[in-house]
């Protein structure tokens, strides 16, 4: 009955991205820019190598522009034209709605993430790569894609204004990616604890991903996205809880 | 029966519901009056579990809305204010939406919306999109997602706001013809339309009650000079208040 219900939320969710030309331009420009990215910054050619590491390595960049864009829709929307008021009166509790909404987005990111596999494609009919890297490239790409619409999906939640969950999620994305580097890291040696300093560098999306996407499937990196997928949606059915009356 | 017992609800400094009490019975139609930022909306919205009270509780059928949300709101049919949908999906799509989520039978939905598209005349704009529809027929579909599971309770926020007085005849028809068994609460701004559909009558300002009773005893109160008694009932209690 529970699942039902999130799978109803879930249908409800996926069919809209496919109502609006959103879903279209998302996945050209997508495909478009993994694979300019790819062939020209990546120099998949160049480089010799039977493998898909120029495509998986911009891949946190590429998810740091256009997830937040799918995410700020999430619940600015609904609060926007009131619909949030209709799903929350439905009885339906608040974790089905948060989480069939999210495994909408998430699926929706998961179908123009599968629709590179020509690169795939390719890159078995060049040479002889070991698929079994690349399976977990793009189990660590998804992995991340949630990560990062999760983060967007809790910004959405506590704003009307899509601009600004758009901004604002690009924003603590960026940190949540450089976690592991000088930019965010010496924000914080200056003044915080050594285990402080190390906590923060361990949360970030781009170490983690890296190791996956080696071809290094460690239970703690999968762990690691799927707690923070977790904990960013629990925080974001809390903003939503709080911020519904406004 | 539908029971509201001490419920208050505050935003900050700001009281929009204060001690509210009251109780409902199956057959009633009740007429939620007050000016604007009376408290009318924030009350049906803690009624219907959308907001958490600051104090006091809610129960419907003796199931509190509190403690059990799932099985309160499975009882109540609502229709919030500016009857809000989803806007990409045709009105077929979303009535089905909200059937499925309220755990109708498969084999029963489509009987069920050729049901109530019938009772509230959706043939015309029922394969449309619902941002395409005018704001009659927008508050035509509120309607219809609030009645689909034939519910016990029926929580309407100015339901024939927006309407034509043709339509506004029809809605209250309708509710007319449902408030036999059940409990229907109906906030409106129109004060004719309490004498139309309402078997009792209640005046919020300011978060208090300042009236209950029936439609008739509401007329009693104004001056019987005034041109509209009614009117001047209304004026007299909530201006009161606010002086």
């Amino acid at each position: 009955m529970s699942n039902s219900i999130t799978g109803t939320i879930f249908k409800r969710e996926l069919r809209a991205y496919f109502a609006t030309p959103l879903a279209y331009v998302f996945i050209v420009i997508f495909l478009a820019l993994s694979g300019v990215f790819t062939f020209y910054l990546g120099n998949f050619y160049g480089r010799g190598q039977a493998d898909l590491q120029s495509f998986f390595g911009f891949h946190p960049w590429l998810y740091l522009l256009l997830v937040p864009a799918i995410a700020m829709r999430l619940w600015a929307e609904e609060r926007k034209s009131g619909t949030i008021e209709l799903l929350l009166t439905l009885p339906v509790t608040m974790w089905q709605a948060v989480l069939g909404k999210f495994l909408a987005a998430w699926a929706f990111v998961g179908i123009a993430l599968a629709l590179t596999f020509p690169m795939w494609i390719t890159v078995n009919y060049l040479g002889t790569p070991d698929n079994g890297v690349i399976v977990a490239g793009y189990l660590g790409s998804l992995l991340m894609a949630g990560g990062y619409l999760a983060i967007g999906a809790c910004v959405s939640a506590a704003t009307k204004n899509q601009v600004i969950a758009f901004i604002a999620a690009l924003v603590i994305c960026l940190v949540f990616t450089l976690a592991g580097f000088p930019l965010v890291l010496d924000a914080f040696s200056a003044w915080a604890p050594q285990a402080l300093v190390e906590l923060v560098s361990s949360l970030s999306f781009l170490s983690h991903f890296q190791a996956i996407s080696k071809g290094v499937l460690a239970l703690s990196d999968v762990l690691y996205f799927l707690v923070m997928i977790g904990a960013w949606l629990l925080a974001g059915a809390i903003v939503i809880d709080l911020k519904k009356a406004e | 029966m539908l029971t509201i017992e001490s419920l208050s609800k505050r935003f900050g400094a700001l009281t929009a519901v204060d001690d509210l009490s009251f109780e409902v019975a199956p057959g009633e139609v009740l007429g939620f009056l007050g000016p604007n930022g009376a408290g009318k909306s924030t009350t049906m919205k803690m009624i219907t579990g959308f907001l958490t009270p600051s104090a006091g509780r809610v129960t419907v059928n003796g199931v509190d809305v509190g403690s059990d949300p799932v099985a309160a709101k499975a009882q109540i049919g609502y229709l919030p204010e500016g009857a809000p949908a989803y806007g990409d999906m045709t009105v077929r799509a979303f009535l089905r939406f909200v059937a499925t989520v309220r755990g109708l039978d498969k084999a029963t939905i489509d009987a069920r919306i050729d049901e109530v598209v019938n009772v509230i005349s959706l043939h015309a704009v029922i394969d449309q999109a619902v941002e395409t529809l005018s704001k009659g027929y927008k508050r035509r579909v509120g309607l219809a997602q609030a009645i689909i599971h034939d519910p016990k309770i029926l929580i309407l926020d100015e339901p024939t706001d927006g309407l034509d007085p043709n339509q506004k005849h029809e809605v209250r028809k309708l509710i007319q013809s449902m408030a036999k068994d059940k409990i229907i609460v109906v906030s409106t701004h129109i004060l004719e339309e309490v004498s139309a559909v309402c078997s009792r009558a209640m005046i919020i300002a300011q978060g208090r009650v300042v009236f209950d009773g029936t439609p008739d005893e509401l007329a009693q109160r104004g001056d019987a000079a005034a041109s509209n008694r009614m009117d001047d009932a209304f004026r007299e209690l909530t201006l009161g208040v606010a002086a």
